[in-house]
């Protein structure tokens, strides 16, 4: 190569490795390859030469051009890579800072409980469905198989309105009369809402929840009502609840049953604790509706979801539900 | 009911402890629980009998006392108890022993006197919750025998909180039956034998409706001591049932209650004018009862004698005709009150009682006799007299035949229970069963069974005994019917979630309120008055949810949570011309600062645009159909006249938003003014399934203009008008600054609009635009005196 190409070349290369920033990077791109650039004047010089010499010299021309782009690209990806260094830098925030916003809120317990059972059962086909709370005495007892003088009455307080005829119903089971008067055999629904009774004290409130479960087909046994009840408890907690089914009364269905679970209490030890109520229902009932008893037969089930919820979450004052303290509502997010 | 379990054990004694026992029970349906009766061991604690008695030299109300303690040599003991006199048996705490509460008995002096031990109340033992002197022993009592034996203190108690279905079982005679039935043994029921008739008296008995009143017996015992004293051994099954000795004729009959089963009753016969009669009362007639308490009548049942009332037939005894401790006559009743005739009494009068609770239940119908038998004869042993015959009215009732189909069972078990044990279940409960063809029996329950009526009762009394333990669970076998599921309803959860994610807290409020609160919300609905709420502040069913959110701010505000977003989707209760209406309303009441606390923007509180992001957010989000909501200017009594808006949907409305009215603010004398929604839930629920229209192809052109318009004119306004005016090609109206001050009239604003323009087919050319652009401002300026700002 010839000496004045040499000292050229490595003069533009120490030029471009000095360039500080993209702006003198460029142009140096325009002072040697721009259209008027050394380099580009060389090979337009390359027209008056020798052929011999011109191939020679050429090809000596392009090899600095090809090097000095070659060096060029290299620089500036190094200066970009360094501007965005920079520039990440200088925008790095503290990300530990809160986030803006409005916060979040949660769902009550309750509901949350609701959803959860419903859910269980709605898998199953069970239809969610709701009624009044304001009922009269047929739907909230004579149809349920608790006439007027049935002691029963007496296990359900009242709250009764002014005309002594409506009340606030004491269960949600008006709603299962208020479907089976609707519908026709197979039913299979669950009820969840808010019910009411005479009782204000640490573990009864007189406004509180139920969920009932209602299904009626040909030939539903108790049989079938003993794995339904078993596999939903287990399902609800998560483990293999052991269930333990006990003779009861309710006017509504019969036989009857209370149903029990064994917990392990951290301080009390292991015991039986009743969660639910259930039986067959009552050919009374069926016959207040419209269902023949002959051909139909079905259970039904309900249970308190404020005691669902203090199972299920460790909730142990019942009053925790309707004071809606947001420390405690919190934990239910 | 309490009841002793040695005493159960005289009567039915299976080999099994008492938990074991009280398993059985419970597995029964028979809800039972047996304690220790005695927690205390009462050791060193003799009875103890006052063979002298002298005045304190010190003290007026001391007295001291020798007792013989069975020792050989008497104890001198020095005692305040009124009743301590020469003669009587008492139990003694000896010097060494310990008495409840680490009450440790040493020789010690009182007052100046020697005193070895201590004479004891019934309380000091624990064996009472209050005491009246000394606990009064049996005169025949022996000196020296260790209390607890002499008590039989070493005993289980059996708490049974039996169903209103087993009236039966509440008596040993009862749980006996029961207990025999569950193991397989004969209860051995002790004979009980007529008493001699020495006496001729009787009072006469009629029954007015033997519907009422199945069978009356009555007898007259003439001649008691009234010195008489309820011996030891039967107030101590009395104390055990949780029953005070009064008298020893009222303890007997409770103690056949308690024995047998048969509530009974005593009238001290000189008191009785005339013969007995059990009638319905007629309305206004009275009764003094017991209580001391006169009850006004209407058509209880009731005794009569001579016509005048003398008790509410299985209820309770008249203050008047009872035994006192003059009495020297008597008359006994037993009786078989209908449960249709008594129940409800009792708690109509505020009442409660043994008999009624009883009654209310069903009394066995032919125990009559045998427990007006087993009475008198305790009563003229423990009182002495002579017995009158028995006068009786009505008689027995037949039981009906209840059909028991083997297939029945099956399939409502869903086990197989082979007949000879079905038959063998049905026995062991006394009923009696004959085959009536394939398959089936024909079954009368026995007398003491008021819950047996139909087929099912008789099925779950063998599954009972077959135990339900043995029915194994069948899995889950049925048709699938697939529940409603309509795309036109907004699931609640979904609007729940919504404003969980925005920040909203759900509550849970109670649906009775303070009618003086609620009145204030909601002054043109009183709220549904309850007739028996229970408290006054819980007295009315809401008419809004806004009452318990304010509560629910309230408890959280005083309690240092200064920012609150509640939401509550409920039931709201209205009555109309006798007509009630419940409607479940979403409401929501927010207060304190707009966001959570933070560090990058100014604190604000929340206003009425940040309820209406979210209230927007729900219609809009979930509708799909954003349109045909509109916010229009409301009104409401409880909020800001100037900050309320009602949120229309098709021209209903569907609730309001708003800021409390300041007047409410400070007469409630509330902290601030929340932001309040409440809207219908039903309305906003309803959705439409959505109608998809074509993406548009072509651009859409936007022109901003900026209106001066007079303060009153709403942006409503301005974006109807808008749209009134503009073709079909105005794809949107929006509303995107406000400017009020320099440059303008006073109560006037420079309202900037966006106006977005679009056709499906082509792209709007310019002319076109400015041609609708114009439009729009020249109808602006003719319907809302809207001028171009220059």
């Amino acid at each position: 190569m010839s000496p004045n190409l040499d000292e050229l070349l490595s003069a533009a290369l120490a030029d471009i490795a000095a360039a500080a920033d993209a702006r003198a990077l460029d142009a140096l791109r325009v002072d040697l390859l721009g259209r008027r650039g050394r380099v580009t004047e060389l090979l337009k010089s390359l027209g008056g030469m020798a052929p011999d010499e011109r191939k020679s010299y050429g090809e000596q021309v392009n090899r600095v051009r090809d090097a000095l782009n070659t060096a060029l690209d290299a620089r500036g990806n190094t200066l970009a890579d360094a501007a965005l260094q920079a520039r990440l830098a200088s925008e790095t925030i503290d990300v530990t800072l809160p986030g803006r916003g409005i916060g979040v809120g949660g769902l009550h317990p309750i509901t949350r409980t609701i959803q959860r059972i419903s859910g269980l059962f709605n898998e199953l086909g069970f239809e969610t469905v709701e009624g009044p709370e304001i009922e009269d005495d047929f739907h909230n007892f004579q149809a349920l198989n608790i006439p007027e003088s049935h002691p029963a009455r007496a296990m359900q307080d009242t709250f009764y309105l002014k005309d002594g005829a409506r009340l606030l119903r004491t269960h949600t089971s008006p709603v299962q009369i208020r479907t089976m008067l609707a519908r026709k055999a197979p039913i299979r629904i669950i009820c969840p809402g808010r019910v009411y009774r005479v009782d204000y004290d640490r573990t009864h409130s007189p406004m509180f929840h139920q969920i009932e479960g209602l299904y009626i087909a040909e030939k539903v046994s108790l049989a079938d009502l003993k794995y339904d009840i078993t596999t939903f408890l287990s399902r609800f907690f998560e483990r293999d609840v052991e269930a333990l089914f006990r003779p009861s009364y309710f006017p509504f269905v019969e036989p009857g049953a209370d149903v029990h679970i064994k917990w392990d209490d951290p301080e009390k030890g292991s015991r039986w604790l009743e969660v639910m109520g259930c039986g067959m229902v009552h050919p009374n009932v069926l016959k207040a509706v419209g269902i023949d008893p002959e051909q139909f037969s079905g259970y039904a089930f309900g249970m308190g979801v404020e005691r669902m919820a203090m199972l299920r979450y460790g909730v142990s004052d019942l009053r925790d539900f309707y004071i809606n303290d947001l420390r405690f509502l919190a934990q239910f997010q | 009911m309490q009841l002793s379990l040695n005493w159960l054990r005289e009567w039915a004694n299976p080999a099994a402890t008492a938990t074991e026992l009280a398993h059985k029970l419970n597995m029964a349906g028979l809800e039972a629980e047996g304690s220790p009766l005695a927690e205390h061991a009462l050791q060193g604690v003799v009875v103890g009998r006052i063979l002298t008695a002298e005045k304190h030299p010190q003290a007026d109300r001391l007295r001291v006392c020798t007792v013989d303690i069975g020792t050989g040599t008497p104890q001198q003991i020095v005692c305040g108890a009124p009743n301590a006199r020469v003669g009587l048996c008492a139990p003694v705490a000896t010097v060494g022993s310990t008495l409840p509460g680490d009450l440790h008995i040493k020789a010690a002096q009182l007052r100046g006197v020697d005193s070895a031990g201590m004479l004891c109340s019934a309380k000091e033992l624990m064996l009472s919750d209050k005491s009246e002197g000394l606990l009064e022993l049996d005169d025949t009592a022996t000196p020296g025998t260790p209390i607890s034996t002499y008590l039989k203190l070493d005993d289980t108690l059996l708490t049974l909180e039996l169903t209103p279905n087993r009236g039966d079982a509440l008596s040993i005679n009862g749980l006996a039956r029961e207990v025999g039935a569950l193991y397989g043994l004969q209860p051995c029921k002790p004979a009980v034998e007529a008493a001699p008739v020495t006496s001729s008296k009787t009072l006469a008995v009629t029954i007015e409706n033997t519907a009422d009143c199945t069978r009356y017996l009555g007898r007259v015992i003439e001649g008691i001591n009234p010195q008489a004293r309820t011996p030891d051994w039967l107030r101590e099954r009395l104390r055990r049932s949780g029953i005070r000795s009064i008298h020893p004729v009222v303890d007997i009959t409770a103690y056949v209650m308690l024995e047998l089963g048969q509530p009974m009753h005593a009238f001290d016969l000189d008191k009785l004018e005339g013969s007995i009669q059990v009638r319905r009362a007629q309305a206004g007639e009275t009764l003094k009862l017991l209580t001391e308490e006169t009850a006004t009548l209407s058509r209880e049942l009731l005794i009569t004698a001579g016509g005048q009332p003398v008790a509410m037939a299985g209820v309770m005894g008249g203050a008047d005709s009872g035994v006192t401790s003059v009495t020297t006559s008597i008359f006994f009743e037993s009786a078989a009150f209908a449960p249709a005739a008594v129940v409800g009494t009792a708690r109509r009068h505020k009442l409660s009682s043994d008999a009624a609770y009883r009654y209310e239940r069903g009394v066995d119908t032919a125990l009559q006799a045998e427990a007006l038998e087993r009475a008198t004869t305790l009563a003229l042993a423990i009182c002495g007299g002579q017995a009158g015959p028995v006068s009786s009215a009505g008689g027995d009732v037949v039981s009906s035949n209840i059909m028991l189909r083997h297939q029945k069972l099956i399939d409502l078990l869903g086990v197989e229970i082979t007949a000879s044990e079905i038959e063998a279940c049905l026995h062991a409960l006394g009923v009696t069963v004959s085959k009536a063809g394939e398959g089936a029996w024909a079954c009368t329950p026995p007398t003491w069974r008021f819950d047996l009526a139909i087929e099912p009762d008789l099925i779950e009394e063998v599954a009972r005994l077959f135990g339900y333990e043995n029915i194994a669970a069948k899995p889950y076998r049925a048709a699938l019917i697939p529940p409603k599921q309509s795309e036109g309803l907004r699931p609640a959860a979904r609007i729940r979630d919504a404003l969980v994610a925005r920040g909203w807290q759900e509550a849970v409020t109670y649906s009775f309120v303070d009618p003086k609160i609620q009145s204030r919300l909601t002054p043109a609905f009183t709220g549904i008055p309850l007739d028996n709420p229970i408290a006054e502040t819980m007295a009315v069913m809401r008419t809004t949810l806004w009452t318990g959110l304010i509560g629910a701010w309230l408890h959280n505000h005083q309690r240092q949570m200064r920012r609150v977003r509640f939401f509550e989707l409920a039931g709201t209760f209205a009555e109309l011309d006798g007509q009630i209406s419940e409607t479940p309303r979403l409401a929501g009441l927010a207060f304190g600062t707009a966001s959570t606390e933070q560090w990058s923007e100014k604190s604000r509180p929340v206003d009425f645009y940040d309820l209406k992001a979210d209230v927007e957010a729900l219609s809009a989000a979930f509708g799909g159909d954003a349109s045909a909501f509109r916010f229009e200017r409301g009104a409401h009594p409880a909020l800001h006249p100037g900050r309320t808006a009602a949120l229309i949907r098709d021209g209903q409305t569907i609730g309001v938003l708003g800021e409390l009215h300041p007047e409410l603010v400070r007469s409630l004398d509330l902290p601030g003014a929340p932001q309040l929604f409440e809207l219908d839930w039903s309305l906003l629920s309803a959705a439409k399934v959505p109608v998809a229209q074509p993406v548009p192809e072509f651009p859409t052109s936007r022109r901003d203009i900026a209106l001066v318009v007079d303060e009153t004119v709403q942006a409503q306004a301005l974006i109807d008008a808008a749209r009134a005016a503009a073709g079909p090609n105005l794809a949107q109206a929006l509303v995107f600054d406000i400017y009020r001050g320099q440059g303008l009239r006073d109560a006037s604003k420079s309202v900037a609009m966006g106006l977005i323009f679009q056709d499906y087919s082509r792209t709007l050319t310019v002319e076109e635009i400015d041609t609708q652009v114009a439009g729009i401002v020249t109808a602006l300026a003719q319907k809302l005196g809207a001028s171009l700002r220059g």
